[in-house]
């Protein structure tokens, strides 16, 4: 009675269900009128603020597809987006909160730059051994938070936070103390070696091979979440821990395989993105791509294949605020605006629950027939509905 | 004729859309037992918390005395005289049962405005002798009975004024003995003027204590009859809207060898309570061993320690002369125990999984279902899912939707249908046919003679005396954590016989208990 009907109607009982119950949309919908309704709102506040309001909503708007440059711009800043994105969709698949991803990916790079300065090895084989220990680094890390989670029941949001600073302060006292180029006035790692770098997809642009080894990963985590046994018991695990140790599921070893995963799938990231985009580590402070990774998994319901269409809705935001700032009087950091924005709207399931109630009693009674069975010999009366 | 309290076409929906009650008309008439009969999900509780003002109608009318009321909440309806006793206690455990008396109207003493202990006492011992309903007014919640602790409740109900009482499966929680004291306890109540709504699905219960009766299906008030006009059949069938058969046939058999063993096992749970004092049994193939005994006295806490769910404090469980005490709960299924649990909405299932996931989580990682390098073959999932939906009759349509969207019987099937296609010799069966439909239990108990039959030892654990009965091959019965009696003829005693076990008021001989050990 539920399903059939829903197709056959049209854009704006489609509006209502995303006003009232996402959970009914497809994610591909979701994402859309999640992306409509903040332009929308960017475009709004743009008039409230700017005195030239059309060139900069038009920069804002248009700005990610007026020069080739900002397109593959745009599919760089997808890549870390996309690696935090997935990492957190098998965290988010177990029902756990741990944002240690952040850590996971910053010490990726870290371990990925002692790697790109350090070591000697023939290009191509080079970005790989560093991807493939920045991802064992990353995974140990992300286990951290799950370990005191099973052992001690401390509550692995908060402890993967604490540990976000423990991590920053640690990989930033090793880029400070044994990677530093001291001939830089700005705080920068030595030099990265010419074979660590990823080639570029076409010449002369950013556009680095981090993109196609981005793709890959969609493909991997979708293969590991949905045809795996693993990803099967992790699927399990999220949805109810105790029924997945009644039939005899490890939990803590599936929990800490999943952290591991997430984990290595961010220390990849980071290492993608000093090899592709990076001469030499230069970050003055971490660019918290986990925060983003959060919305992303968000919209994409922790589903890997929607990973890559939430990814490129963000990173659009991002480009057009930014090609959008350096034309004209509207700061880049507009765009946090917006992400709150978006965050509410994902959340606001809750608040909106009341119209998905008045239409859920609406149905329900729809369906009442106009006769109700009454046998005899009652001493009651009775009347029908 | 003129009626005490009275819904008129009252309709509740629930805000998840689900209707509990539809255009339903009740009626009580002052001074009458009336008993309120229908399946789970029925409307039967629904409805009592609307007249008691816990839940607000969505459309309909109450009358009392004659008069429309509206009770915004459920002080409103004890204002109106209305008190209701619910299935599962709302207490105080650590106060004494004067204290929760007088909880919410207590008395205090003139001068300081301190609260009054021994006014409180006084008024419980007063009340309880006025409506012959004795209780200890000093002493803690915690350390009576539960048939005392449901005395209090009615208690705190007539403390606060109720003319009429809702008493939601009272007898739930009794023994025989208890159920039989309640009924004289009721009628004596009866005498003293209340109206009594007594909610039960146990029809002698209601042929034995009520005037009328009403029968709810589907949300809707199907009948109201007197009781003296209809028999149980009649009524069950309007109960479940078709024929059903009420007795349970099963043919005899000899049992076999020992497969499980279980030997001098103990738990102390959390609180420092011992929930088992050296536990003993042997269970046989073809055998369906019941386990008996009021709810919270050990049979929860073994089947989780045999289980894996729970470590034992000493002793040695064997299956199949494989040792599996406080082994994993993985190794327990490998050893070929198969297990129906309790709950199967916090453990016996995942429902936000589909019914296929559910089916096959306890066999994914066989070669059958997922490959060494762990691929999983979906093929052979799917294949196995439709077998086990199609055998065990599980009404859905299709096995990719979620478990949640079932009913609880159909719930409950998903669960048996697992655990009896596991490769197991052993099945140790928890609560099978707690809160499930008529039709569906009907559908279960066949199974499980079924399995008896195939050559599985089966350890059957229910709180429905009338089931571990009608069941069981043989019978251990459970007080304080310990087995009390052991029959291995399950149909050579009585249900009377059993309460006095299941009170602690009789134990047999160590030898007689040691039967089970053969």
């Amino acid at each position: 009675m539920k399903a059939t009907t829903k197709r056959d109607r049209g854009f704006f009982h489609k509006l209502g269900y995303f006003f009232s119950d996402k959970e009914k949309l497809e994610p591909t919908l979701v994402i859309i009128l999640t992306a409509i309704f903040s332009i929308v709102l960017g475009v709004g506040l743009i008039f409230l603020v700017s005195k030239d309001p059309v060139q900069s909503a038009r920069n804002f708007v248009l700005g990610p597809f007026l020069r080739t440059y900002n397109i593959y711009y745009l599919i760089i800043v997808m890549v870390p987006l996309t690696f935090t994105g997935l990492a957190l969709c098998i965290i988010y698949q177990l029902h756990y909160m741990s944002l240690i991803v952040d850590s996971s990916f910053y010490m990726g790079a870290v371990i990925a730059t002692a790697i790109g300065v350090n070591m000697t090895l023939p290009a191509g084989i080079h970005p790989l051994i560093a991807m493939l220990v920045a991802g064992l680094v990353g995974g140990l890390i992300g286990v951290l938070p799950a370990i005191l989670r099973i052992k001690w029941r401390a509550n692995e949001l908060v402890s993967s936070l604490m540990l976000n600073y423990v991590f920053y302060f640690l990989g930033s006292y090793i880029i400070l103390y044994f990677l530093r180029d001291r001939n830089q006035a700005i705080l920068a790692s030595l030099p990265f070696k010419a074979t660590f770098s990823l080639p570029k997809l076409i010449p002369n642009t950013q556009l680095h091979a981090g993109a196609l080894i981005a793709i890959l990963f969609i493909v991997l985590v979708s293969v590991f979440l949905y045809k795996t046994r693993w990803g099967y018991q992790i699927r399990i695990t999220g949805a109810n821990p105790k029924f997945a140790a009644y039939t005899g599921i490890h939990v803590a070893s599936i929990v800490i395989l999943a952290h591991f995963v997430s984990g290595f799938i961010g220390g990849v990231g980071g290492a993608v993105e000093m090899a592709g985009l990076y001469r030499a580590f230069i970050w003055q402070a971490n660019p918290s791509y986990a925060w983003d990774g959060v919305i992303v998994a968000m919209l994409a319901k922790r589903n890997p294949k929607y990973v890559p269409l939430s990814a490129f809705f963000l990173a659009y935001l991002r480009v057009g605020a930014d090609f959008m700032s350096r034309r004209g009087d509207v700061a880049f950091e507009f765009v946090t605006l917006l992400q709150g924005f978006i965050i509410l709207i994902l959340a606001s399931d809750k608040i909106s629950n009341s119209l998905k109630i008045r239409r859920l009693k609406k149905a329900a009674l729809a369906t009442e027939g106009g006769s109700r069975t009454r046998t005899t010999s009652s001493s009651m009366e009775g009347n029908s509905l | 004729m003129d009626y005490l309290l009275q819904t008129k076409n009252l309709t509740k929906i629930y805000s998840n859309g689900t209707i509990a009650n539809r255009g339903v008309d009740f009626a009580i008439q002052r001074g009458e037992i009336l008993g309120l009969v229908g399946e789970n999900g029925a409307g039967k509780s629904t409805l009592m918390k609307v007249l008691y003002g816990e839940e607000s109608p969505t459309s309909g009318e109450i009358w009392l005395e004659g008069r429309p009321v509206t009770f915004y909440s459920s002080q409103d309806a004890i204002k109106a005289g209305i008190g209701m006793v619910h299935q599962h206690f709302m207490l105080v455990p650590t106060l004494t049962l004067a204290e929760n008396l007088v909880l919410g109207k207590e008395p205090n003493k003139p001068h300081t405005g301190f609260f009054d202990l021994d006014r409180a006492v006084a008024i419980t011992e007063e009340l309880a002798a006025q409506y012959n309903l004795n209780v200890f007014a000093r002493a803690r919640v915690v350390d009576v009975s539960v048939s005392m602790r449901q005395k209090l409740e009615i208690l705190k109900a007539l403390y606060r004024g109720a003319k009429i009482l809702i008493l939601d499966e009272p007898t739930s929680v009794l023994t025989p003995q208890e159920t039989d004291e309640l009924f004289v306890e009721l009628r004596e109540l009866q005498k003293h003027g209340q109206t009594i709504i007594f909610i039960s699905h146990k029809l002698n219960e209601i042929f034995r204590l009520c005037d009328r009766v009403s029968v709810m299906r589907d949300g809707k008030m199907i009948a109201t009859h007197n009781v003296a006009d209809v028999n149980s059949q009649s009524v069950s069938n309007e109960m479940v809207g078709r024929e059903v058969q009420l007795t349970i046939t099963k043919n005899a058999q000899n049992p076999g060898d020992v497969v499980l063993r279980v030997r001098d096992i103990s738990y102390v749970d959390d609180f420092g309570i011992k929930m088992l004092d050296h536990v003993s049994f042997s269970l046989r193939q073809k055998e369906i061993l019941g386990v008996v005994g009021v709810d919270g006295n050990g049979q929860s806490e073994l089947v989780k320690v045999i289980t894996g769910g729970l470590r034992t404090l000493s002793g040695q469980i064997l299956a199949h002369g494989k040792d599996i005490t406080n082994r994993s709960q993985a190794t327990v299924r490998h050893a070929k125990v198969a297990h129906i649990a309790e709950d199967r909405m916090t453990e016996g299932a995942a429902l936000a999984a589909s019914i296929e996931e559910n089916l096959v989580a306890d066999r994914i990682s066989s070669a059958t279902y997922s490959s060494r390098c762990g691929f999983l073959h979906n093929d052979a999932i799917e294949k196995t899912a439709l077998e086990i939906v199609k055998a065990f009759d599980i009404r859905c349509s299709t096995p990719k939707q979620p478990v949640s969207s079932l009913s609880g019987g159909n719930m409950q099937k998903v669960v048996v249908g697992r655990e009896f296609t596991a490769d197991a010799d052993i099945l140790i069966v928890s609560q099978p046919t707690r809160g499930v439909d008529v039709g569906a239990i009907e559908f279960i108990h066949k199974r499980i003679i079924e399995m008896r039959n195939a050559g599985k030892a089966i350890l059957l654990v229910s709180s429905d005396l009338q089931e571990v009965m009608s069941l069981s091959d043989s019978l251990i019965v459970m007080n304080s954590g310990k087995i009390v009696a052991y029959f291995q003829n399950a149909s050579q005693t009585t249900d009377k016989e059993l309460g006095l076990y299941m009170l602690g008021l009789k134990k047999q001989t160590a030898e007689e208990i040691e039967g089970v050990l053969s």
